[in-house]
């Protein structure tokens, strides 16, 4: 039965009705006394030499206060990886310093090698266009297999364009190449994981305010995980003490990755604000947007899947290049590693796995996490390689895929490629899916179709993904320079309302809701007479923020083990109240009793009584009522899906639209249903933009083609048809004390094979030979693919 | 955006004096040159703005039976006049978003020429008059290029007089990110002449496909164009269409004009 409140019930998002009216606090709202504005001063280069930076004029320029170059940060620390990863021959990766402004070279097109300062925006870019740079252009390094091999250099310091040759696992190398050698078929396909820009709704925007009195600051900033911002802008670029900066993120936007980064334009107004002592702030336009914001994917691919004569699977092996653009931004050698090379067993039994890495620089924008971050890459190869392998086989993709599924009964499973699946059971999800993909009804509609002029094509896909990246002991021996636990503050206030304060960012997500069912059901409290207080290092314990789906594994978790001890203290003030013992009360539905009497207290009691401690046992236990717990789990969370999608082609135009779409996925238990449903319908949209509609595309001499809406293209509804979302299949993790899972990339991940396998099938079924066209999937590629 | 001086004038001679001044500009709907301006790219010391212009508003059916548009009149009022013919409505109601039909001028958009824009194409095919302060100048006469128009410096449309066709169809092939023409067909059919003008796919602009014309002469049906190859040089071909493909389209979004047409 679903409930009405608490955990599982499908309350709506409370926080909508701020957004929705309009009522939100962005970064970009908040207005300070004597604020200035920061305009930069941007390659229009994608490699050059720095030869001179004159800006004597610009600072002549009415309104302007400061003009900062590259100059002004030599003495400063770079902008850190925040995961080191070692080369197969145990070399450390290649880190150039990525410094807060280009110095002695612009390295892509949007480098920012200036800033003004000025009374007003417009007066700051009058001044920018007057800074007077003579930048001498080199030869763009953009295609990645060139980068490799020719010797020219996008860091010259590290004279190489690779920055790891990376394999997983080494020791698998052999076996994998023998089982691929001996194998009865052998499945190779090429291909490429398109780059994508983010486009967050609301651009980064960054408020610097010094406070010269303390010699402290508050950096107001569009950030998904504000204290790995601040440790990063403390421990590594300018040293400003932890205790000396506070940063608050307040609604944010949208991320999708693109803001758990720290970049320079975070560091330039923070050193503005405190050289000019007023209040600085510097909002992205949306071309800037396009050239700046850290993008995603961009890999190219060789798979190879082996299989015996029972069809088997018996091997993948992978060669990848992943372009990490011209600096190492803070996940980005973590993405194309651990996040993806671990994920090559996808849901399937197979002995042999081996993953070749080998990230390399480029003279375009710095690339990292994005929605699925890895993951997406990972199940793109393999779905895709698999449905090449049952048409070469002349199987039936589902049958092949379920043929090669863990079994349900085979969990806990260690993978050849080193993760412990907890628990999953794929064949009931595909159940699930074919449930509602109705695959018997698709000859009847692809006859329709053919009426009509289309072609119809099906496709599938399973996925399995990794989500609240964690133990930290382990990922510290994987090269992590971070822990990946989460924490959170009850607070439970003398009225008896409670509030949160959390790690995890919610920019998107629905926190301010879901969080609270979790402390209403263990509370037996009204969920809204709970609030979530997040974004705000000065209120907030020290967490890990929001990515990779682990808000609610994770600092869920946090929040769970909060609450435990505030039972436990509630337990010992209820029984001085009760004169009876704490190991006689019993805690439920809000009332705590003595086992076997009439006798209760209520939490709002006990509450009050914490905090107006008259008569308390205050030798034994501090008056107030507050913990915090941090949570660091034991493993990743294992979310597991399968997609179904029909296509119909155009075959006059080569135009795709997809006709129907289901997705069947486990999410463990599952706190809000709604929630997740519009977590699924969003990472859907965005992996069906990835396979038909997004590319960004850089021309050879770097300069960024798909810079703006005329020629990027975003999915939009109309692209879209109604989805069929199941989430009956439900194995809880046994990792957390929630049993969840995570929901918010699924459908990223799971989708984009799905799409073009679908398309693959319509245009095999019109006698066309063609097994892969590489994403987008626009009319264009497809009526070529067609057409030779 | 440059700091720039805005003028609002209510008559055409005051919007003609005031585009006499020094880099004077005139502005209708400010769907391009809006965006244009705030990326810095153009910067008019004076922007004359011909929307509160009364006169050059509205949409009239003249005593021959041709229609005459008002050059300030937005799509979205094209879209919703029942007097406008069947190519005409589907153009202006598929032109950008609502935001842009209710900015967006017919005058503005022929004058600007666009390669990808939609109103150049019906205005080709249906032959129609452009009337500006000075002169007429018929369409066959006034598309010279991309961005390029028989228009002078200062010269603004009033009105654009448009001949109804008995049968008429205009078939866009969007654009995937701009929305904008990749290959828009605009085809009329009158008793004594097919025109099909062909918009966002030649680097020269629109353009009149003229042997699809002789042969829809002939025989106005899908079959007569189907063994025409068009010519990919000459084509546009950028990130979104090869200029084969463009070709391509243009014939099959042609036939498409054919059959639809009403």
């Amino acid at each position: 039965m679903p409930k009405d409140s608490g955990i599982g019930a499908a309350t709506r998002r409370r926080e909508d009705a701020r957004f929705l009216l309009g009522s939100g606090r962005y970064s970009d709202d908040i207005v300070l006394l004597n604020q200035t504005y920061a305009v930069f001063a941007r390659s229009e280069v994608a490699n050059g030499i720095i030869k001179t930076i004159n800006t004597s004029e610009a600072e002549k320029m009415p309104g302007v206060i400061a003009v900062f170059t590259g100059d002004d940060f030599v003495d400063v620390g770079g902008n850190p990886a925040g995961w080191l990863i070692n080369s197969r021959d145990g070399e450390p990766m290649k880190e150039p310093k990525r410094p807060v402004l280009a110095h002695g070279k612009v390295r892509h097109v949007g480098d920012a090698y200036a800033a003004v300062i000025a009374e007003t925006e417009q007066q700051a870019r009058d001044a920018a266009e007057k800074i007077n740079a003579d930048i001498m252009e080199l030869p763009a390094i953009i295609d990645m297999t060139s980068a490799l091999s020719g010797s020219n250099y996008v860091h010259d310091e590290i004279e190489t364009n690779q920055c790891f040759d990376w394999g997983w696992i080494e020791d698998n190398r052999e076996a994998t190449d023998n089982a691929i050698k001996n194998a009865h078929h052998v499945t190779t396909l090429e291909l490429t994981n398109n780059r994508l820009v983010p486009n967050a709704m609301e651009p980064r925007c960054s408020i610097a305010d010094y406070n010269a009195a303390n010699d402290d600051y508050t950096l107001y900033t569009t950030s998904q995980n504000p204290h790995l911002t601040r440790l990063l802008i403390s421990a590594f670029v300018l040293g400003i003490p932890e205790n000396k900066l506070t940063v608050v993120s307040p609604d944010v936007g949208g991320g999708f990755g693109s803001k758990i980064y720290h970049y320079g334009e975070e560091a330039l107004v923070l050193a503005a604000a405190k050289r000019i002592k007023r209040p600085v702030r510097w909002t992205a336009s949306r071309s800037e947007s396009f050239m700046t914001d850290a993008h995603g994917r961009d890999h190219v691919t060789k798979i190879e899947l082996a299989l015996d004569k029972d069809n088997n699977f018996l091997a993948f092996r992978t060669e990848t290049m992943a372009n990490v653009g011209a600096y190492l931004s803070n996940f980005s050698t973590v993405t194309p590693t651990i996040l993806h090379g671990t994920l090559m067993a996808g849901n399937y039994s197979v002995p042999n796995i081996y993953v070749n890495v080998k990230a390399v620089f480029t003279n375009t924008a710095p690339v990292d996490a994005y929605r699925g971050a890895g993951r997406p890459e990972a199940t793109y190869s393999l779905e895709r390689v698999i449905d090449k392998a049952a048409l070469e086989l002349n199987l039936d993709p589902i049958a092949l895929r379920r043929q090669n599924f863990i079994k349900s009964d085979q969990f806990p499973y260690v993978t050849a490629a080193g993760l412990n699946y907890d628990v999953g059971d794929y064949d009931a999800i595909m159940d699930r899916l074919e449930h509602h993909a109705d695959i018997k009804g698709f000859a009847e509609r692809k006859k329709i179709s053919e009426k009509q002029g289309k072609l119809r094509g099906f496709g599938v896909n399973s996925y399995i993904e990794a989500c609240g990246i964690a133990p930290s002991n382990l990922i510290g021996t994987l090269g992590a320079r971070v822990g990946l636990y989460d924490a959170a503050t009850i607070r439970v206030n003398a009225t008896g309302n409670i509030s949160v304060m959390v790690g995890a960012h919610s920019h998107g997500q629905g926190h301010e809701t879901a969080f609270p069912q979790i402390v209403a059901d263990m509370l037996g409290v009204d969920p809204n007479n709970v609030e979530i207080v997040h974004g705000d290092t000065s209120k907030i314990p020290f967490g890990m923020g929001t990515y990779g789906s682990r808000s609610l594994a994770v600092c869920g978790s946090a929040i769970v083990r909060g609450i435990e001890k505030i039972i436990a203290k509630g337990k010992k003030i209820a029984a001085h109240m009760m004169e009876s013992t704490e190991d006689n009360v019993d805690f439920e539905d809000g009332v705590f009793s003595v086992r076997g009497t009439n006798k209760t207290v209520s939490f709002g009691d006990v509450a009050l009584k914490a905090y107006i401690p008259h008569n308390f046992p205050i030798e034994d236990i501090e008056p107030g009522l507050e913990e915090t717990a941090f949570y660091d789990p034991q493993n990743f969370t294992y979310p597991a899906g399968a997609y179904a999608c029909e296509v119909e082609v155009d075959p006059n135009t080569g135009k795709v639209s997809i006709e129907r779409f289901a997705a069947a996925d486990d999410f463990g238990n599952i706190i809000n249903p709604m929630i997740v449903e519009g977590q699924v319908h969003g990472g859907l949209a965005q992996g069906i933009g990835q396979a038909l509609l997004e590319g960004c595309v850089y021309n050879d001499d770097g300069q960024l083609i798909s810079g703006s809406y005329m020629d990027y293209t975003m999915p939009r509804a109309a692209d879209l048809p109604s989805f069929v979302v199941d989430h009956t299949v439900q194995t809880p993790s046994t990792d957390n004390p929630l049993g969840v899972k995570g929901c918010g990339e699924a459908g990223a991940i799971g989708s984009p094979p799905t799409v073009v396998n679908a398309v693959i099938n319509a245009l095999r079924s019109a006698g066309h030979d063609i097994t892969h066209i590489d994403m987008p999937l626009t009319p264009a590629r497809v009526w070529a693919a067609m057409n030779n | 955006m440059y700091n720039f001086e805005f003028k609002q004038p209510k008559t055409i001679s005051e919007a003609l004096n005031a585009l006499k001044s020094d880099e004077a500009e005139a502005l209708a709907g400010g769907q391009t040159l809006i965006p244009t301006m705030k990326q810095r790219l153009a910067s008019p010391a004076t922007l004359v703005s011909l929307s509160k212009i009364s006169e050059m508003r509205g949409i009239c059916k003249n005593d021959d039976g041709s229609i005459s548009i008002g050059g300030g009149t937005t799509h979205a009022d094209v879209a919703a006049n029942s007097n406008i013919f069947p190519g005409l409505v589907t153009l202006a109601e598929n032109i950008g978003d609502p935001a842009v039909r209710n900015r967006g001028t017919i005058g503005g958009s022929l004058a600007n020429n666009d390669p990808a824009a939609c109103y150049p194409a019906a205005a080709l095919s249906a032959g129609a008059t452009i009337v500006t302060d000075s002169r007429e100048i018929s369409a066959d006469d006034f598309f010279q290029g991309m961005f390029e128009t028989a228009l002078e410096e200062s010269e603004i449309i009033l009105s654009v007089r448009f001949p109804v066709p008995s049968l008429s169809s205009y078939q866009k092939f969007v654009q995937p990110a701009s929305r904008f023409a990749m290959v828009g067909v605009f085809l009329s059919k009158f008793e004594n002449e097919t025109r099909v003008a062909i918009t966002g796919a030649s680097e020269e602009g629109v353009f009149r496909w003229k042997e699809a014309e002789r042969a829809l002469n002939e025989d106005f049906s899908e079959g007569s164009i189907t063994d025409f190859v068009l010519e990919p040089s000459g084509m546009i071909g950028d990130i979104h269409a090869s200029k084969e493909y463009r070709a391509h389209l243009v014939k099959v979004m042609t036939k498409r004009a054919v059959k639809s047409a009403s």
